[in-house]
């Protein structure tokens, strides 16, 4: 049996992985990608939190969660192709057409 | 011949009917499109309003009535959830009315935009409901998907597009935290319903670590949603950006709803942890009330110095959060979003008003000489700034004055006296607006106010708004604090204390 702090660890990891990726990287393509991976480590939490804890409220919330990623991807992926229409790039340095 | 079976009608519908109502109008708004022409899309714009103000109506209805919860605790009805309805519909239906013009002048004709508007008020009130961190998230995500789409809706205007991208990015990326936070609550306590979260927080077996990492992710992802400091970095791009309607639902109804969930969820059900969250709000408040005022003061467009003035506004209202312990404080921040909404959104009609298609006036030199010639617009635009600068005795005086005495009864004197000097530093960007108005010469002339008796309306309500609220502040008050102890009426401890 595998413990539970591998989970939450693994869990964490990836989510820490998500954060570096939307704060280092500049294409906005991947920037979205690393927000998923934070999502999927929050989904990981969820499960093995509500395994331990023998309660359903964690498998419930996975499947909300899910279905407003796919909400967001495909609004935010709209988005992104407006942004490219526009300005033929998808670099997040090149986006600043408002700065103080 | 089968008999009406009564029992099919359930009565825990009754809390959730505004809703029931934005959210099937906001269907109707859509199917109305199909016949409509893009000309004539000033009567969807009606049509929304009259279904926003008939789902309020039913909000103030269900205003006095008792504390409850519906669906099994996922839902709180009441006098908080009623409020912060009517204040989101508030918002809504002006939002609505200031963009009939607008959007035919614009180009944004569309069922998409009043429906969208619909869909995003929808999740605003589910975040004031929600008594379950689910629903409160749904809501949160219904009306971010909705206003991501809102703040890109002029698909040609390249800053448009970037204020829909870098809000939806931040967006998204704040709901990571805030998800991972309701995981670690939830592993800590093994609820995911406020209730049984507060009475977990008393049993000694819960696991501390865990939950202090779980309350801090969520201080960071509500921290992006109200654009506190130091997670304010997309707001001033976002508000400029963005059409000036929706910027305005932006900063007054993203605003209220994201403070509805963070004050249920933080000062009624988390109040056991008081002294751990309002150290980090401490700070936290002080930041965002001096970097978003410091940043106002060189601001040269308007959209963007509202912005940083919507920031410095978070920053009072965390002020009251931070002052927790005293028993105003929840009074003082729900009548401070009422008055900061019609005042705010008063100052928004008035940017609307001087824009054009093909000429976006946003820029403090477009406002010179207003006033010699549009007296009207340029009063208007004083008595908005004068009562975000918290001038007595308009709207934003009183809301500061509530909020201030509320931190000194919880004897957070130097949070005050920071706060009180950022209100001083403020009075200088908001003072040079009037400035420009009526000492420099030169700017722009705005389109004939005489052909959009829809802004005029709208400008006529904020303004009365303004000056009632803050003249008779005590109905308002008394409201407001009433809504939030039906909030504390939900929660188990009180309960506690009465059977006592």
């Amino acid at each position: 049996m595998v413990p539970m702090s591998y989970f939450v660890g693994l869990s964490a990891v990836l989510f820490a992985i998500g954060v570096a990726g939307v704060l280092l990287r500049r294409n906005i393509i991947v920037i979205f990608m690393s927000i998923e991976i934070m999502l999927n480590a929050v989904n990981l939490a969820f499960v093995a939190l509500g395994r331990r804890l023998g309660s359903m409220d964690g498998q419930v919330m996975v499947f909300f969660v899910m279905t407003v990623a796919a909400a967001e991807a495909a609004v935010g992926l709209a988005i992104i192709i407006a942004v490219f229409r526009n300005r033929e790039t998808v670099n997040a340095d090149q986006l600043n057409l408002m700065r103080w | 011949m089968t008999q009406f079976n009564w029992s099919l009608i359930n009565f825990a519908w009754l809390p959730i009917l505004p809703l029931i109502v934005v959210a099937v109008g906001a269907m109707g708004v859509l199917l109305a499109g199909v016949q409509v022409d893009d000309e004539d899309s000033g009567a969807l714009g009606i049509l929304t309003i009259a279904l926003l103000v008939f789902a309020a109506v039913l909000s103030l209805l269900l205003f006095g009535g008792r504390p409850s919860v519906a669906f099994s605790g996922a839902l709180a009805a009441g006098g908080y959830t009623a409020y912060f309805d009517l204040l989101v519909l508030f918002a809504a239906a002006m939002t609505a009315l200031m963009s009939v013009e607008y959007a035919a002048d614009q180009g944004l004709a569309g069922a998409e935009y009043y429906a969208l508007l619909m869909f995003a008020a929808l999740g605003m009130m589910l975040m004031a409901a929600g008594d379950d961190l689910i629903v409160i998230f749904l809501g949160l995500e219904t009306m971010s998907i909705a206003i991501y789409a809102l703040a890109g809706f002029m698909r040609h205007d390249p800053r448009s597009n970037e204020a829909a991208l870098k809000y939806f990015l931040l967006g998204a990326f704040s709901t990571g935290f805030l998800l991972y936070g309701i995981a670690f609550i939830y592993g800590a306590t093994g609820s995911i319903k406020l209730e049984p979260i507060e009475a977990a927080l008393s049993r000694p077996a819960t696991d501390n670590a865990l939950l202090l990492a779980g309350v801090g992710l969520l201080l960071i992802g509500f921290g992006f949603k109200i654009a506190a400091v130091p997670f304010h970095m997309w707001a001033p791009d976002a508000y400029e950006g963005a059409p000036t309607p929706v910027t305005a639902f932006m900063a007054v109804g993203v605003k209220a709803a994201a403070f509805a969930a963070f004050v249920r969820i933080f000062m009624v059900h988390l109040g056991p942890l008081g002294p751990q969250w309002t150290m980090v709000l401490w700070v936290m408040a002080g930041l965002t009330m001096t970097v978003g005022n410091l940043a106002a003061l060189v601001q040269t467009n308007i959209k963007r110095m509202l912005a940083y003035s919507a920031i410095a506004h978070a920053g009072y209202i965390l002020v009251g959060m931070t002052a927790a312990a005293a028993p105003r404080a929840g009074g003082a921040i729900l009548y401070y979003l009422l008055g900061y909404a019609f005042t705010n959104l008063g100052a928004f009609t008035v940017v609307v008003a001087l824009e054009r298609r093909g000429a976006i006036h946003d820029n403090l030199a477009d406002y010179r000489g207003l006033a010699a010639r549009h007296p009207f617009l340029a009063a208007a635009m004083a008595l908005f700034m004068l009562s975000l600068a918290g001038v007595p005795p308009l709207a934003g005086f009183f809301g500061k004055f509530y909020i201030f005495s509320a931190a000194l009864d919880a004897h957070l004197l130097w949070l005050t006296i920071i706060a009180v000097i950022n209100s001083v530093i403020s009075a200088y960007y908001y003072l040079s607006v009037l400035i420009a108005m009526y000492v420099r010469e030169g700017g722009v002339e705005p389109a004939a106010l005489r052909t959009r008796p829809a802004l005029i309306a709208t400008l006529v309500i904020a303004a009365a708004g303004t000056v009632a609220i803050g003249l008779f502040p005590q109905p308002y008050i008394t409201s407001a604090a009433g809504a939030f102890v039906s909030a504390l009426g939900n929660a188990p401890h009180h309960h506690v204390v009465l059977s006592r």
